[in-house]
């Protein structure tokens, strides 16, 4: 379960926001751009520092700015697919699925080995492996990206527009392979994205932010098509 | 229909006066580049320049070109490569002043570099002085030949290091640290890599100039067979006394300049697109 509470003063805006994710839970945030979506995830993920916050992760605290609590990112285990998927180009598939494995040491190659094999496999990538992900099309870097980021057995998975640059037929298979592991792992999951439809298809719950605040949270086929605060989506 | 021949006849001609002119243009200007450098390469026969090799002090020199720019850019990578990474990744007061510095070596002339390390570093220079009276004698020795050399050809590393940190994406560093790679581990198995291409075309720019350097080194270094004679100061001798030792330096610094360019492209066109 995530529960955080943060507060960032911004260049025109205050981002002031209160969030719980349970486990198995795909929580979809929501907004214009500049909103504060992908913020509130670096904030989440410890690559941004928040001026005041309170993140805890399965009960245990990664960040409280009072007490100086401050886990730094390569310690809090989350799996983050981050804009244009961001797998490294000069590695091969497998090596971009067995990184985290390798980076957070202690485990033996062969079980390295074994995770990132089995991680292809699911992700549908395994015949991919030894090409470089520099070459692969958007669909397959987005799975590469996806199943790297699962394979650090995550305590929360975050994705920030993860459909954007991708065909109908790769969103729908992204769709479909994050909602069957966020399941089956039973973690909880943020997945930034402004188009209504992904919210539907993908989130349990939405949330939609407004210049850094909350404007309304709930199921995402309830979303009013309207915006209170700015009327951005008028 | 006669005019709309007409037509297509002065746009043909047009055209050819076009191609024409461009093929004059091109011709001149690489003739103009080319023909000095053949021209040394036809004032010696192969014989002369297979005997004259052997001299002493063509070898001497050669040696000492080559010991001092390897060093060089060692230093330079090394002491770079990470000043780059940190100059780029933050903010600090008077970046603007560094930067500036960066860029001197590259349109100060290289004599005037020399005489500033002359009076920075010589026998009675600002920390010469004290260096002086350790015993430690930095100007007119091979050191201070490395030191001219890293003080004209660094900024060639340093500016080329310091763009690809500053252009590569911050998603894939980010992405690192959240897989549970460290600071030092994003770097080494990312960062470097992915710029790495480039890095080496900033290499080898940097010893091509290491190489060739002049004015610096007989300021601060002196032309002491030997001891500080590089290459280029062996050409300036060679000149003076003997035409034909002169002409067999030039022609391996021609050799090597024309390696190290067509290392440069060759790198240059292997770049990872994505990088």
């Amino acid at each position: 379960m995530l529960e955080a509470q943060i507060i960032k003063k911004l260049r025109d805006y205050s981002l002031d926001l209160s969030l719980t994710v349970r486990p198995g839970e795909i929580l979809v945030l929501m907004g214009i751009n500049g909103s504060g979506k992908s913020t509130t995830l670096n904030i989440i993920a410890g690559l941004t520092e928040p001026d005041l916050a309170v993140i805890s992760l399965n009960g245990e605290c990664i960040c409280h700015s009072q007490a100086g609590t401050y886990v730094p990112a390569e310690e809090r285990r989350i799996g983050y697919v981050l804009q244009n998927s961001a797998v490294f180009p000069h590695m091969t598939v497998r090596d971009n699925v067995a990184f985290g494995l390798r980076a957070r040491g202690g485990i033996p190659r062969q079980e390295i080995a074994k995770q990132a094999a089995r991680w292809m496999e699911q992700m549908h990538i395994a015949d991919l492996a030894e090409v470089r992900a520099g070459n692969l099309s958007g669909g397959q870097k987005q799975r590469v990206a996806l199943a790297r980021a699962l394979a650090i057995g995550p305590r929360l998975l975050m994705m920030d527009e993860p459909f954007t640059a991708l065909d109908t037929e790769s969103t729908q298979t992204v769709k479909d392979l994050t909602r069957r592991f966020v399941k089956a792992m039973q973690i909880p999951c943020i997945v930034v994205t402004h188009r209504l439809t992904d919210s539907t298809e993908i989130g349990d719950r939405a949330c939609v932010l407004c210049n850094g605040k909350k404007e309304w949270e709930g199921v995402p086929s309830e979303m009013p098509g309207f915006c209170s605060v700015c009327h951005c989506r008028d | 229909m006669i005019a709309i021949a007409k037509r297509f006849r002065q746009d043909k001609t047009r055209r050819k006066l076009a191609y024409l002119a461009a093929g004059i243009l091109i011709a001149a200007v690489t003739l103009y580049l080319a023909l000095p450098i053949l021209a040394i390469f036809l004032r010696i026969t192969p014989e002369q320049f297979f005997t004259t090799i052997q001299n002493p002090q063509v070898i001497s020199a050669l040696w000492i070109s080559l010991f001092t720019t390897c060093i060089t850019l060692v230093v330079v990578i090394a002491v770079g490569t990470p000043f780059a990474y940190f100059h780029s990744r933050y903010s600090y007061p008077g970046k603007v002043i560094v930067d500036t510095f960066i860029d001197l070596p590259l349109v100060l002339p290289p004599a005037v570099a020399g005489v500033a390390l002359l009076m920075l570093y010589g026998r009675v220079g600002l920390l010469g002085q004290y260096f002086n009276m350790l015993g430690i004698q930095i100007a007119f020795t091979t050191l201070a030949v490395i030191m001219a050399q890293i003080f004209v050809a660094s900024p060639f590393y340093l500016r080329q290091a310091k763009s690809l940190f500053e252009q590569i994406d911050p998603a894939y560093e980010q992405t690192a640290r959240t897989l549970g790679a460290s600071p030092l581990r994003t770097l080494v198995s990312v960062t470097l890599p992915m710029t790495a291409s480039g890095l080496v075309s900033g290499a080898v720019m940097t010893f091509g100039r290491a190489l060739g350097e002049f004015g610096a080194t007989i300021m601060f270094a002196g032309n002491l067979p030997g001891v500080t004679q590089t290459m280029p100061l062996a050409v300036y001798v060679g000149m003076e006394s003997n035409l034909f030792l002169g002409l067999t330096i030039s022609i391996l610094l021609v050799i090597i300049s024309f390696a190290i360019m067509l290392a440069v492209r060759l790198i240059q066109k292997r770049e990872d697109p994505h990088a």
